[in-house]
């Protein structure tokens, strides 16, 4: 399954607008077309780790502001971890 | 950092401070008290000709002991110079007995994560006979304001 689809899930709790989550790209932006406020993209993240069995460090969760951002970082400690 | 150090830096006076005591304080969590005195000024209005102490005034109170007090100990001492503070994200409460004025509670904080500067707190309030008075979740995002600004 695509990592875009386990994302979609993990954030769907703190998306008001169902119509933007719907039509979610890895363009989309979680603070500007989502809506996501920083604290909530906190528990995102923390989720994401859960999820996926990795740690994110500070440097790492700053760059996760939008999809495709995000998949790279999880792509990143998988292959880390994998290694 | 000793609790006289915490209460110093609470970025709050009266009469919107409060927090009393603080008589526990380690990287888990945190334990303190506040009195309600009854000259307080929302008691002439909550409610008319009978005081209780407003819910979103409970939630402060528990905000302040368990979470703000908390967040400027886990920040530490690494720049004296600037005032932390806790910018309340997300609260969950419980309400489940009245305080009246006069009554002392006591509030008690235990961590549930502290990450990328976000921390969230299970807290519960108690009266002086020991029965919770109010019980939840506060989560707050810690940001420090330096004294210029």
């Amino acid at each position: 399954m695509p990592i875009i689809n386990d994302l979609k899930e993990i954030i769907t709790p703190y998306v008001d607008d169902k119509t933007a989550l719907e039509n979610i790209t890895e363009d989309t932006d979680f603070l500007t077309d989502l809506k996501i406020n920083s604290a909530n993209l906190v528990d995102i993240v923390l989720d994401i780790e859960e999820k996926f069995g990795i740690t994110i460090d500070d440097a790492s969760m700053n760059k996760m502001l939008t999809v495709k951002a995000t998949i790279a970082v999880i792509e990143e400690k998988q292959a880390e971890n994998a290694g | 950092m000793n609790a006289q150090q915490i209460l110093d830096k609470l970025p709050y006076s009266k009469p919107f401070l409060f927090v009393d005591e603080l008589l526990h304080i380690d990287e888990n969590g945190a334990k303190g008290t506040y009195t309600y005195a009854k000259e307080l000024d929302f008691y002439k209005g909550h409610f008319k000709d009978f005081p209780v102490t407003p819910g979103v005034i409970l939630t402060e109170t528990m905000a302040q002991i368990g979470l703000v007090c908390l967040g400027i100990y886990l920040l530490g001492d690494h720049n004296l110079q600037a005032k932390a503070t806790v910018a309340l994200t997300s609260s969950t409460i419980d309400f489940l007995k009245p305080v009246f004025p006069n009554e002392k509670v006591t509030v008690t904080s235990e961590k549930v994560y502290f990450r990328f500067n976000k921390l969230s707190c299970n807290v519960k309030m108690e009266n002086e006979a020991g029965e919770i008075v109010c019980k939840g979740n506060i989560a707050g995002m810690i940001t420090e304001k330096s004294h210029e600004q």
